[in-house]
């Protein structure tokens, strides 16, 4: 068994069985958390509302910390949409959505793909140069910043290899590729990864409290 | 062709022209990577060859490979330079059969020590070597390694021969393996393919029989001349797979306007042969050509790697009820560690 046909077999099973057991345990074990009671008086009935609200609304800066985040925030919706255009919209992606779920919608052209690619590997790069350099983010980072980083970038870089034909035999980078991807799948669940279930979650939570406190969101 | 009779010669007796017999040349050079001065030399060299002795094994097979070079359309040069060596031995063609045959074999052998080319088609049987496809009471495996040992060079003709083919797929029984499993001394060039083309065989046959070396090889002993790029990066069809247009089913009007087969299940990105250059039937078409999608026929285990109809990039795994068992399983731990969260916050709250 060569290393394309290894990571398109076996290790795709298992990396996709951690994915859904790991994610569904996650998900499930929070959700199912006892709430604390809160006796207060509420100021507002119309916590869903909130929730929903503070969702969306925490996608964009505060003005008031605009000039200090805005550098970041750029950054970080350059490499989360170009990550999405890249990973949901190459056809190759979507057949291989299509093979796991039967859902397909249209691709986009490849050189589209390949130059978005490329400007998401940048900010990333840019992004961990930051991690590094900037005091307050490093302190704060610890294993699964730097290791959630690896396995999103990974499998950028090796994708981009793949097609440009860099440095091994098509089949042998499009294997790292798909095992660059497996060990994201594997990691997902966790760690920080885990956000893109999570965020609504927990952005919903504080919505939904800070609602019934009658504050801002 | 006589004994003694050139190539050359041969050409002439057959009405073929110098400057014909220099544009193939040029040609087979330009093929074969080699400098345009090559082809003078080329010219000069086969136009002067005299029979050269090769001996034709065919194992585990279905004689595609044969029907590929001797069906190549005639009379080409191609087939002429075929008819130059002295095909000394090949069940399949050879007039004459039973202990004529073998003896054929046998004198080639001893007439040209260390000098014939082994050419073999076919997987070896290497499981109970004495009842799988025997030849005149000798075992494929014995036979190989009795006709290598004089051999200078070996051709491994066709994917059954270079990497085990269809015999050797799962369950393979009779323990089917190349020609490169067993001769370990011995150069040996691979031409895979089902069938593997009349031009990149004679090519090779060309390079060995003038420039007297063995071509560059890649990782799998192919010629990187003929094998040094994918059917994908060399398909006409490629700008439409770089503009997202692809063919949905085989007579759809993607199809019809010739776009990409990829989603078809083409496995030209992971094919390493000269089929969209060199092409089929004196550079008709090839496969792809034809509105089919590429098999993959040159690589190792092609028979093996899923179906020919799945996009290259989906998963060769269990598929969706592993998956649904995977969430059920998740969701049972979830549940159960939510529970023992919620046992812990009782607990601790003293149960209020």
């Amino acid at each position: 068994m060569d290393l394309l046909a290894f990571a398109k077999g076996p290790i795709l099973m298992w990396s996709l069985i951690i994915f859904v057991v790991g994610v569904s345990w996650r998900l499930l074990g929070i959700l199912l958390l006892r709430r604390k009671p809160d006796y207060s008086e509420p100021r507002s009935n119309a916590t869903w509302w909130g929730a929903v609200r503070t969702v969306f609304s925490r996608m964009w800066m505060r003005k008031e910390f605009q000039s200090r985040t805005a550098y970041g925030a750029a950054l970080g919706y350059v490499f989360h949409i170009g990550l999405a255009i890249v990973v949901f919209f190459f056809v190759p992606h979507i057949l291989f959505i299509k093979d796991l779920t039967g859902l397909s919608w249209g691709g986009l052209p490849s050189g589209v793909i390949y130059a978005t690619g490329v400007v998401t590997m940048i900010a990333l790069i840019i992004l961990l140069i930051r991690r590094f350099t900037h005091p307050v983010l490093k302190l704060l980072s610890n294993f699964d910043d730097y290791f959630s980083w690896f396995v999103t970038t990974a499998p950028v870089v090796t994708g981009l290899l793949a097609v440009a034909h860099l440095g091994a035999r098509y089949e042998t980078l499009l294997g790292l590729h798909i095992l660059s991807v497996e060990l994201l799948f594997i990691w997902f669940p966790f760690g920080k990864l885990m956000h893109a279930f999570l965020f609504a979650i927990s952005r919903g939570t504080t919505g939904a409290l800070l609602e019934r406190k009658g504050a801002a969101t | 062709m006589p004994d003694n009779m050139t190539l050359g010669e041969k050409l002439v007796q057959q009405g073929i022209s110098r400057r014909t017999f220099l544009k193939f040349c040029a040609s087979m050079a330009s093929l074969m990577a080699l400098p345009p001065s090559m082809a003078a030399e080329m010219a000069e060299k086969l136009a002067k060859l005299r029979r050269q002795s090769v001996i034709w094994l065919s194992f585990q097979e279905c004689t595609g490979c044969t029907e590929s070079i001797t069906r190549s359309h005639s009379p080409t040069i191609e087939s002429l330079i075929f008819d130059a060596i002295s095909l000394d031995y090949h069940h399949t063609l050879m007039a004459a059969s039973g202990t004529a045959a073998e003896h054929a074999r046998e004198q080639a052998m001893k007439e040209n020590a260390g000098k014939y080319l082994l050419v073999v088609d076919g997987s070896v049987p290497a499981k109970d070597t004495e009842y799988y496809s025997t030849i005149a009471g000798i075992s494929n495996y014995d036979m190989l390694v009795d006709t290598a040992k004089g051999a200078m060079a070996i051709l491994s003709v066709g994917t059954c021969a270079a990497y085990g083919g269809i015999p050797k797929a799962n369950p393979n029984p009779t323990g089917a393996v190349a020609v490169s499993d067993i001769i370990k001394d011995k150069p040996i060039i691979n031409i895979p393919g089902c069938p593997p083309i009349a031009t990149v065989m004679t090519g090779v046959i060309a390079h060995v029989l003038t420039l007297g070396t063995i071509p560059d090889l890649d990782e799998l002993g192919r010629p990187k001349v003929f094998f040094g790029d994918t059917i994908h990066d060399r398909c006409y069809r490629r700008p439409f797979y770089d503009q997202g247009k692809f063919a949905k089913s085989f007579d759809d009007e993607g199809a019809r306007n010739g776009w990409c087969l990829y989603e078809l299940g083409c496995k030209g990105p992971t094919t390493y042969n000269s089929c969209a250059t060199t092409k089929w039937n004196g550079g008709v078409s090839f496969p792809i050509e034809s509105g089919h999608g590429c098999l993959g026929c040159s690589e190792p285990d092609f028979w093996d790697k899923g179906s020919f109809y799945k996009p290259l990039s989906t998963g060769e795994w269990g598929g969706g009820q592993i998956l649904a068992a995977g969430v059920a399983a998740g969701a049972v731990i979830g549940v159960g560690a939510a529970f023992a969260a919620r046992k812990r916050q009782d607990k601790a709250s003293g149960g209020k």
